[in-house]
C-alpha cells in the first residue's frame, strides 16, 4: 500500500464523484424542483395528486404488492438456500438453474407469465385439454383485477426470489460446519439447529436482503405495466404515465419524489430498528 | 556493485515511527543482514532502499549518487520478495527475461542472460513452465534468477527463505550466500531468523523499534553485544540476565543479590569504577555455564527445574531461589528433576549492562 | 435412502419451477399461430421461425436490439473508464475520506435509480440529446458505475500488490505496472463483471422507456408496443430478451458465484 500525501488517489476518484454528482445529485435536486413547481404554487402537484382517488389507490397497491411479495420471497429464498446448502450430489446444477431469473428483465418475466396465463396460454390449454374447464379462465383485464394481482405476485416472486436466495446463500457460508456438528453431538433437532445457530448468523444477510428487496419492490414497474397496465396503478407506473403519456414532468416528479421519500423512510427504519448491533457475528 | 549509505533516514506512517533515524553504511560487495523481530522496521528500511517507500526525511546514496527521490526503476536495484512475486501469467523464461525486455535489450542478449541466470540457479529445465506448475522452492529460484539477471548494483532480499520448509531453507542458505560471493553484488537481506543472519551475513544490523541497535560482524554481535536487546535477541537459548547491586570495597567491585555475591573480574572493574548507579544487569550465556569446575568459575547451587535432552547437548533449567538460570551442557547429561546440583558461571565471559539504558558497560 | 429420494424429488420440483417458464416462452415464440390459437393443441406440432423473423424485420425488433447493444456497450465502456481508476484507488491507496467514499458508493445501492429519468428528460431536451442512445447510455452508466467501482476494487484487491511492486522494481512505472501486470491478471474477473454490467443495461426498462421515443432499446420497444401487438410478438420478444442474458450468465456462472461470496467447494 502506498501511503503518501498524494493527490493521485483523489484524481482517480474525481471522475466517479463528478459523474455521480452530475447524474444522481443533479436529477435528485431537479426532481425536487419539478415536483414543487406548478401553476398553483409549491404544493400544487401534491394537492392534485391527493385530490384524486388515484393516488391513495396507487399507494395502497404498491404497499400491498410489497407487503405480500417480500415476505413470500424471504421465506422461499431461505428454504431454497437451506436446501441447496445441503450440498447434495449435483447441487451446483440446481444452483445454476435457480440463478436463471437473475439474468432476466422484468419484461421477460412478465411475458413468460403472459404465455402461461393468457386466454390461449399454457395453463388454460392444459386445463381445457384435460377437461377440467370448459371455457378459458381470464387472468388479465380490467374486470379481473384480483386475478391480475395474484399473477403479478406470482411473477414477482418467481423473478426476484433468486436475488434474495443468492444473498442468503452467501450468508450461509459463514455458518461454520463445526457448530452444526457440535449441535448434532449434543442432540439438537433440525429446528433447534436452525433457531439457535443458523438463524442468528444469518440475520445480517436476511436483513440486508430484506432492505434491498423492499426498496426494489416499491419501484416495481415492468411486470405490472405489461400484465395489468393501469388496471393496478402503482407508484412507478403512475410516474411513467404522467411523463410519457400526459407529458407532465411535474406530476411525474411528484410521484418519483414519493418513491424516493418512501425509500428514505424504509432505509432509516432499517438502520434504526433492525440493523444488527456491533456485537453480533457478521 | 555499489556502496549504499543511509543518512538519518526517518519514515513515519502518520504518527507511527517506523524508522527513527537510521544511519547505515553498506560497503561494496558486502552481504549485510537486517535482523530483528516483527515490526522493528527492517522491511520498511529495505523498501526505502528499493524506492517502493518514500522516506519522510534523510538521504540515501548509491556510490555517492543521491537516489532518495528516484523511483525504483531508476535506481538499479533488484529485489526478491517474501512471496517471490513471480508473475503468474508469464512463463519462467518470460519472468526472467522481463526486466531486460522492459529495458529493450535485443533478443540474443536476453536469451544469453536468461540461460546464464537459469544455469546459476539450476532451473534450466523449468524455463518453459508456468509458476503455478512449480513448487515453492522452484518459484523462489525463479525470483532470484530474475533479480540477478541484470546484475544490479544493489540486491535486496525480503525474508526469501521464510516460506520454505526447514531442509530446503538450510540448503538455500548456503546456495544464496555462495551465489552472492560469486557475483559480488552488494546485498541487503532482511530476516527475523538469527541463524540465517549469523551464517550468511558479513555484517549484521540488529534492529528494534525503528532503530539500529548494533551494527557489526556476527562475532561482534555475539560476543560483544552493545545492549540488552541485542544480547537477548542473539543466541539460543537466550542469555541469562541477573539483576544485582554493586558494592565497592577494598579496590574491588562486588555484584550482590539474594542468591549471589560475585567478585567482578579485574578487567571489568576498571570500567565500572565511575558508574554512578547502584544496580546493574549481569548477562551470562547458557554455554558459559558448566557442571564442572573451571578457571574463573563462580559456583552456584540450584534445583534442576527442567531438563531438555537434545542428544548433542542438554539444556538444563535451574532454579536458584526465585531466579531461573538456563545452562547449555555439551553431551547427553541425565539430571534428576528436583535434584540439587552445583554449577559454575564462567566469569571471564560475563556481560554487564546498565539496567536503565540497556547499554553494555564493558 | 428415503432422504436421498426426497432430496432428489425436491431438486426436480425446484428445477422445474424455475426452468418451465423459460422453456415455455421459447416454445411459444416458435409455435406457429395456427397451433397456438388451436385450443386442442397444447404443444406445437411443428416449430417455426416465422415469429422471430417478423419480430426482427417487420416490427423493428432488429433495430431495437441493435440499440440495446449499443447502449449497453457504451454504458460498460464509460462506467469502466470512470470506475476502474476509482476501484484501483480504493485498493492501493490509503487516504483521508476513503471510508466515507466507499460508504457513499454503497449507499447509492438504495437509491431508486428510476427517479433520475424524469429530470434527465428535461435536461436532455435542453442540451439536445433527447431521444438518443447516448442519453440512455449516460443514464445507465450512473446506474452501473457504483457497481463497477465496488467490484473492480474487490477484484484488484485479490491481486497481490507485490506483483505490481516487482514490476516497479524491474523497470515499470506505477501506471505501467498496473497496465502490464495487474490488468492482465484481473482480466477474467473484469470480463465477468462487464458481462454482468451488460445485463444490467440490457434489461433496464423504465429509464430507457422514459428517455426515448423513436430510438428505443429492446425492452422499451416491447413495453410500448406489447399491449397492442399480436401474441407471437410478445413471445418472440421475450425470448430474444431472455436468451442472450442467460447464455452470458451460463458462461460466467463460476465467477458470479464467487462474486456473491458463495464458495462452490
Amino acid at each position: 500500500m502506498v501511503y503518501r500525501k498524494d493527490i493521485v488517489p483523489f484524481l482517480l476518484l474525481l471522475p466517479t464523484l463528478a459523474y455521480l454528482v452530475l447524474f444522481l445529485g443533479y436529477p435528485l435536486v431537479q426532481t425536487f424542483i419539478l415536483a414543487f413547481t406548478s401553476d398553483k404554487g409549491a404544493l400544487g402537484n401534491f394537492q392534485q395528486l391527493m385530490s384524486t382517488g388515484e393516488f391513495w389507490k396507487t399507494l395502497k397497491n404498491t404497499l400491498l404488492i410489497t407487503g405480500v411479495v417480500v415476505p413470500l420471497q424471504l421465506v422461499l429464498a431461505l428454504l431454497l438456500a437451506l436446501f441447496v446448502n445441503m450440498r447434495f450430489k449435483g447441487y451446483t446444477i440446481v444452483l445454476y438453474i435457480i440463478s436463471i431469473p437473475l439474468a432476466l428483465s422484468d419484461v421477460s418475466a412478465a411475458l413468460m407469465s403472459y404465455s402461461i396465463f393468457a386466454p390461449m396460454g399454457y395453463l388454460n390449454k392444459f386445463l381445457l385439454n384435460l377437461g377440467f374447464i370448459e371455457q378459458p379462465i381470464y387472468f388479465f383485464g380490467f374486470m379481473f383485477q384480483t386475478r391480475e394481482f395474484w399473477v403479478i405476485v406470482l411473477t414477482e416472486v418467481w423473478r426476484a426470489t433468486p436475488l434474495v436466495f443468492v444473498i442468503i446463500l452467501a450468508g450461509l457460508q459463514a455458518v461454520n460446519r463445526e457448530y452444526l456438528e457440535a449441535a448434532d453431538i449434543f442432540g439438537f433437532s433440525a429446528w433447534q439447529k436452525f433457531r439457535k445457530i443458523i438463524f442468528p448468523i444469518l440475520k445480517p444477510s436476511i436483513l440486508s436482503a430484506l432492505l434491498i428487496r423492499t426498496l426494489f419492490a416499491f419501484q416495481i414497474f415492468g411486470v405490472v405495466w405489461l400484465l395489468a397496465g393501469r388496471d393496478i396503478p402503482i407508484l412507478a407506473g403512475e410516474a411513467f404515465y404522467w411523463q410519457t403519456e400526459v407529458n407532465n414532468a411535474h406530476m411525474a416528479s411528484a410521484y418519483a419524489l414519493i418513491i424516493a421519500l418512501v425509500s428514505l423512510i424504509i432505509s432509516w427504519a432499517y438502520i434504526t430498528f433492525l440493523k444488527p448491533t456491533q456485537g453480533s457475528t457478521a | 556493485m555499489a556502496q549504499v549509505i543511509l543518512e538519518n533516514v526517518k519514515k513515519y506512517f502518520g504518527q507511527v515511527k517506523a524508522l527513527d533515524g537510521i544511519d547505515l553504511i553498506v560497503k561494496d560487495q558486502k552481504f549485510v543482514v537486517l535482523l530483528g523481530p516483527s515490526g522493528c522496521g527492517k522491511t520498511t528500511l529495505l523498501r526505502c532502499v528499493s524506492g517502493l517507500e518514500k522516506v519522510t526525511s534523510g538521504r540515501i546514496y548509491f556510490d555517492g549518487q543521491d537516489v532518495t527521490d528516484l523511483p525504483p526503476r531508476s535506481r538499479n536495484v533488484s529485489m526478491v520478495f517474501q512471496s517471490y512475486a513471480v508473475w503468474p501469467h508469464m512463463r519462467v523464461y518470460e519472468n526472467i527475461a522481463y526486466p531486460m525486455k522492459i529495458k529493450k535489450y535485443d533478443r540474443e542478449e536476453i536469451e544469453n542472460k536468461v540461460e546464464w541466470a537459469a544455469k546459476l540457479l539450476n532451473i534450466h529445465e523449468l524455463l518453459d513452465r508456468y509458476p503455478a506448475q512449480l513448487s515453492g522452492g522452484q518459484r523462489q529460484r525463479v525470483a532470484v534468477a530474475r533479480a540477478i539477471v541484470l546484475e544490479p548494483a544493489v540486491l535486496l532480499m525480503d525474508e526469501p527463505l521464510s516460506n520454505l520448509d526447514a531442509l530446503l531453507r538450510v540448503m538455500m542458505r548456503s546456495e544464496l550466500k555462495k551465489l552472492q560471493e560469486r557475483l559480488g553484488t552488494t546485498t541487503i537481506y532482511v530476516t527475523h531468523d538469527q541463524v540465517e543472519a549469523m551464517t550468511m551475513g558479513d555484517m549484521i544490523a540488529v534492529m528494534s523499534a525503528g532503530k539500529i541497535q548494533q551494527y557489526g560482524t556476527p562475532e561482534e554481535i555475539y560476543h560483544k553485544p552493545a545492549n540488552l536487546f541485542v544480547a537477548g535477541f542473539i543466541g539460543s537459548p537466550r542469555m541469562n540476565f541477573l539483576e544485582v547491586e554493586i558494592q565497592r570495597g577494598k579496590g574491588e567491585v562486588f555484584f550482590i543479590s539474594e542468591s549471589v555475591k560475585i567478585t567482578c573480574p579485574l578487567k571489568l572493574s576498571d570500567k565500572l569504577r565511575d558508574f554512578p548507579q547502584k544496580r546493574v544487569t549481569l548477562g551470562m550465556r547458557p554455554e558459559h555455564i558448566h557442571l564442572s569446575r573451571v578457571e574463573s568459575g563462580y559456583p552456584l547451587r540450584g534445583e534442576v527445574y527442567f531438563s531438555e535432552r537434545l542428544g548433542a547437548d542438554t539444556i538444563v533449567h535451574f532454579k536458584v531461589d526465585e531466579e531461573k538460570i538456563v545452562a547449555k551442557i555439551p553431551g547427553d547429561v541425565i539430571l534428576e528433576e528436583g535434584g540439587s546440583v552445583e554449577f559454575f558461571l564462567d566469569l571471564s565471559k560475563i556481560h554487564v549492562f546498565d539496567p536503565k539504558t540497556g547499554r553494555s558497560l564493558v | 435412502m428415503a432422504k436421498k429420494l426426497l432430496i432428489g424429488f425436491i431438486a426436480v420440483i425446484v428445477s422445474l419451477w424455475f426452468l418451465t417458464p423459460v422453456v415455455l416462452i421459447v416454445f411459444a415464440s416458435l409455435t406457429p399461430s395456427s397451433d397456438f390459437y388451436d385450443p386442442h393443441k397444447l404443444f406445437p406440432t411443428k416449430l417455426t421461425l416465422d415469429h422471430l423473423y417478423k419480430l426482427f424485420v417487420v416490427l423493428d425488433g432488429w433495430r431495437a436490439t441493435l440499440n440495446s447493444l449499443q447502449v449497453a456497450g457504451l454504458s460498460i465502456g464509460l462506467s469502466f473508464l470512470v470506475g476502474l481508476p476509482a476501484g484501483f484507488a480504493l485498493t492501493r491507496y490509503v487516504f483521508p475520506g476513503k471510508n466515507a467514499f466507499r460508504l457513499s458508493i454503497l449507499l447509492t445501492r438504495s437509491f431508486p435509480m428510476m427517479i433520475i429519468a424524469v429530470p434527465l428528460v428535461v435536461l436532455y431536451l435542453k442540451i439536445g440529446i433527447s431521444d438518443t442512445l447516448t442519453g440512455v447510455a449516460l443514464a445507465h452508466t450512473s446506474m452501473i458505475l457504483p457497481f463497477v467501482v465496488l467490484i473492480t476494487s474487490s477484484i484488484l484487491s485479490g491481486i497481490s500488490v507485490e506483483y505490481e511492486e516487482a514490476g516497479m522494481i524491474f523497470g515499470l512505472s506505477r501506471f505501467g505496472a498496473f497496465l502490464k501486470i495487474t490488468l492482465p491478471l484481473a482480466l477474467p474477473g473484469l470480463a465477468a463483471s462487464a458481462i454482468f454490467a451488460f445485463i444490467m443495461s440490457w434489461n433496464e426498462v423504465f429509464i430507457a422507456s422514459v428517455l426515448t421515443l423513436i430510438n428505443r432499446t429492446l425492452p422499451a420497444h416491447i413495453l410500448n408496443t406489447a399491449m397492442t401487438s399480436p401474441d407471437y410478438f410478445k413471445f418472440a420478444a421475450g425470448t430474444v430478451m431472455a436468451l442472450p442474458a442467460m447464455v452470458f450468465i451460463f458462461f460466467t456462472r463460476k465467477y458470479l458465484m464467487s462474486m456473491w461470496g458463495i464458495s462452490l467447494k
